[in-house]
């Protein structure tokens, strides 16, 4: 040991005296992303479509912030000190840090120049629509190319030398200011939502003191003014030494469940407010984020529990919608008993298990990736059924069907989307319920067995055909539900609202929210529905946004944005389980028979 | 009549016939030990007996019953469980939660009194985690307290090797078939076991049928010993016969050189 440890304490030296030099080549590695990365952005016109969006008023547009935070981002990534390791000192900020920032940041910058310089003397325009003239003008911030390129440099070189130095600041700081400014942002960037907001609570004064006028950019005075408000308020969090989770529970039983009551009973006055105060935009987003949460909730039970890839999931849903539509809607083409929608649901969960039972059979069989592809034809076949001449008579074909009456309960008629807010939330209580009691079950431990090994499952008595048929039918269920509400909210169902990107959105819902987990696969809906649909922009680019988040959650954060707690343990164990396997075996050490048996 | 009895059984995988006509039978509360070299076709054996795997021909008799054609979980039912060779728990489930799979099939509650939460299913909830603690108990306390909740795949090799004998002994079977309990195990690790499989039958009441390398270990434990090689059953009797037969050396150490030409 003692001889393993002098050198140790040498490295150690030379680490802390002058980083080693592969930090620069990282550097430079993260700059030649950075410059293709910032180019891209221009090229798929992202820069271009935000540029409208001022963020404070006189200056500062969002086209140009977007660009040149990936430069702030890349500068902040190559400067990052490397990770402390055991028998090391920490790693301090220098200017070594600082020169690595500005390096990915004049890199991005200059990748992002070559573009300038090429869409100006070539016509690329033929190829990329987005690379017009009024783009060239916004990147060279509307000057000549020769003077344009040395300041986009600079720009860049400063955009990455502000990301390296976040790294300077002491931590406390650093939590105060970055979501100030991320608080800044938002404010900017929802500037009509915070306007309706504050317009619903009353308080419209705030909105002028803080914007130019309602929906309109903030002012320099209103950033300042988010900026330290929100820093503070997270400089005084920081402060504390514990959080407000550990203080929960440390808090004596009886206690406990008075703040958790509390706690239930203020949420549900919240979400009571939120579509009167939100107004008709965003409870419409948020009809809509549950809608694919109700689907997310059941899919979770299908594919996080029972393990089973559906990925045409959307069949259930049209089934719903369709069900519910025919009975509900008096020009339902060939039959039309004009149910209420409350009346309906029974015959809507029928249907949804029939389906479900459809699906399920011919799969039972089938594991993996078999099990994905016949699943994927099923969605598609609903589809063209839907859409087909040849079931027109019965489903209205590419015509749908319309007019379908408002949801009603006793006396209550609900109609706008404020009004929906209610029954869509009340059915992703349910739905959440559902899935928590069940995870807990016979049935559930049964479906997990599957999801982990389904003969072995099946050895040790869980009967494989039940167990498939129930996730399938539980599944289709709240699907099904989603859908009901679906066709009675939009007031008519057509095929094309059931194709494939459904099913693949409400996959990609859980998989970045967090497999298995409840409030995972809530966050994964809010931040994949709800977010793109209030940032109207943005909508364009939802699939790509989809698709960068994707890439970056399988790198950084396999398990999902809030884990359940076994599925975090699984994806990062190796080193946990490594260090088990030495505690039992270190002395002794494994021997032959070991490496025998694990083979 | 034995408990177990098997007749004629037979599977190929393509041209290999992995069990060749095998006649056996296990009497109640005895512990009999599959012995032979690699790719004797024991594992297969314990495949066919339990209905991972369908036999050729033959006849699986458990208490007069046929077992060919039942599914797995059905045998199971019907009180034969079993562990694997390459230890295969359900990884990403808790300690506790493994052993209640074992529950599954002596257990009737369903989707729906799980959601209303019956007084039913809280009973019977309660008599599962009962049940799975008390196996559990069985092995001392190295998988009792936090092991509980601990993911099965944090466990050492040896506990989940025990972990793999609770799960099975949670689906309350008469019969239990072991694969290489002691594989990968240290000395005192198997001398553990040794002892473990014998109180598995005077306090259990389980009948044993265990497939083993370890040759201490099939003195210490087996009534009987059962010796296959390619598939044939190429003699059975107490341990001090099998270990002198001549045929039974030869099928693990090969022929003398000078006999073989």
């Amino acid at each position: 040991m003692a001889d393993v440890e002098a050198p140790a304490v040498e490295v150690e030296a030379k680490e802390l005296i002058a980083p080693p030099a592969l930090d620069m080549r990282r550097a430079v590695r993260l700059g030649l992303a950075n410059s293709a990365v910032m180019p891209l952005l221009a090229a798929t016109g992202i820069v271009g479509t935000f540029q409208g969006r001022l963020i404070i008023d006189p200056f500062l547009p969002l086209g140009l912030l977007f660009l040149y935070m990936v430069a702030w981002a890349f500068g902040w990534l190559a400067a990052k000190p490397p990770m402390t390791l055991e028998g090391f000192a920490p790693a301090v900020a220098g200017p070594r840090n600082l020169m690595a920032g500005a390096l990915a940041g004049v890199i991005g910058g200059a990748g992002t120049a070559v573009l300038l310089v090429l869409m100006t003397t070539l016509n690329l325009r033929a190829i990329f629509l987005e690379l017009s003239p009024q783009l060239a003008d916004t990147l060279s911030f509307g000057l000549p190319v020769p003077a344009a390129v040395p300041l986009i440099l600079a720009v860049a070189a400063t955009a990455g030398l502000a990301g390296a130095g976040v790294h300077f600041l002491p931590v406390r700081w650093r939590r105060a200011i970055m979501p100030g400014l991320m608080w800044v942002l938002i404010f900017a960037l929802f500037t009509d939502i915070v306007g309706q907001f504050f317009a619903g609570i009353g308080l419209d004064s705030i909105t002028s003191l803080l914007f130019t006028g309602r929906g309109g950019p903030l002012t320099i005075v209103g950033a300042v003014i988010v900026f330290v408000a929100f820093s503070a308020l997270y400089w005084y969090r920081g402060g504390r030494e514990t959080t407000l989770r550990q203080r929960f529970d440390g808090l004596p039983a009886e206690k406990r469940t008075r703040w958790t009551i509390g706690l239930a009973v203020a949420i549900i006055v919240i979400l009571w407010l939120i579509p009167r105060v939100m107004g008709p935009f965003v409870s419409q987003v948020l009809d809509n984020a549950g809608i694919f949460l109700l689907m997310a909730l059941g899919l979770n039970i299908v594919l996080g529990y029972a393990g089973l890839l559906d990925l045409g999931y959307v069949a259930f849903f049209a089934v719903g919608a369709y069900t519910a539509a025919i009975l509900t809607s008096p020009l339902s083409p060939a039959f039309s008993p004009e149910l209420s929608l409350l009346a309906a649901l029974p015959f809507v969960m029928i249907a949804a298990a029939v389906a479900g039972i459809i699906v399920a059979t011919p799969v039972i069989r089938m594991r993996g990736d078999y099990l994905a592809i016949v699943t994927l034809g099923f969605g598609e076949i609903a589809r063209i059924l839907l859409n087909s001449e040849w079931l027109a008579p019965y489903f209205g074909g590419a015509q749908g069907i319309t007019n379908i009456p408002d949801l009603q309960i006793g006396p209550l008629t609900f109609r706008s989307p404020q009004d929906y807010f209610i029954p869509i939330f009340l059915f992703v209580v349910i739905a959440a319920y559902i899935t928590l009691a069940v995870q807990k079950s016979r049935w559930g431990r049964a479906w997990m067995a599957m999801r982990e090994d389904e003969s072995v499952a099946e050895a040790m008595g869980v009967n494989i055909v039940t167990a498939k048929l129930s996730a399938f039918v539980v599944g289709a269920i709240l699907a099904s539900f989603g859908g009901a509400l679906f066709g009675s909210q939009i007031g008519s169902v057509f095929p094309h609202s059931f194709d494939i990107v459904v099913s693949i959105t409400v996959l990609v819902i859980i998989i970045v929210g967090g497999m298995g987990s409840v409030p995972g696969v809530v966050v994964g809906a809010l931040a994949l529905i709800a977010l793109p649909n209030l940032l109207r922009e943005f909508s364009e680019y939802q699939f790509l946004f989809y698709g960068v988040l994707l890439i970056a959650m399988m790198l950084v954060r396999p398990e999902g944005f809030i884990p359940s707690r076994r599925r975090a343990q699984e994806l990062h164990t190796e080193e946990l389980a490594q260090d088990a396997w030495l505690e039992i075996y270190g002395e002794a050490g494994p021997g032959e028979q070991v490496a025998e048996g694990r083979a | 009549m034995a408990m177990l009895d098997i007749n004629g059984l037979s599977k190929s995988f393509g041209g290999l016939r992995a069990i060749n006509g095998l006649d056996m039978n296990v009497e109640e509360g005895e512990i009999v030990s599959v012995i032979g070299p690699n790719g004797a076709g024991k594992t297969t054996f314990f495949n066919l007996v339990t209905g991972m795997d369908n036999p050729d021909e033959g006849r699986v008799l458990f208490e007069d019953q046929d077992l060919v054609g039942l599914r797995p979980n059905q045998i199971l039912g019907l009180g034969l469980a079993r562990t694997f060779q390459n230890v295969r728990l359900f990884p990403a489930m808790t300690v506790l939660e493994n052993v209640m799979v074992g529950q599954h099939a002596r257990t009737k509650s369903g989707l729906l009194s799980a959601i209303f939460n019956t007084p039913r299913h809280r009973r019977e909830e309660a008599e599962i985690e009962a049940k799975a603690k008390e196996v559990l108990a069985f092995f001392g306390s190295r998988l009792v307290g936090y092991r509980f909740d601990q993911l099965s795949m944090m466990l050492s090799y040896a506990n989940r090797r025990r972990l793999e004998i609770a799960r099975a002994m949670a689906t309350d079977p008469r019969l239990l078939l072991l694969d290489e309990p002691t594989a990968g195990m240290n000395p005192r690790e198997t001398l553990e076991l040794t002892e473990l499989i014998g109180r598995l039958r005077s306090e259990r009441g389980y009948t044993i049928v265990l497939i083993e390398h370890d040759m201490q270990v099939v003195r210490n434990v087996s009534d009987r010993v059962v010796v296959l090689d390619h598939g044939v059953k190429l003699t059975e009797g107490s341990y001090e016969e099998v270990s002198t037969n001549q045929d039974v050396i030869e099928a693990y150490l090969g022929r003398p050189a000078e006999l073989s030409s």
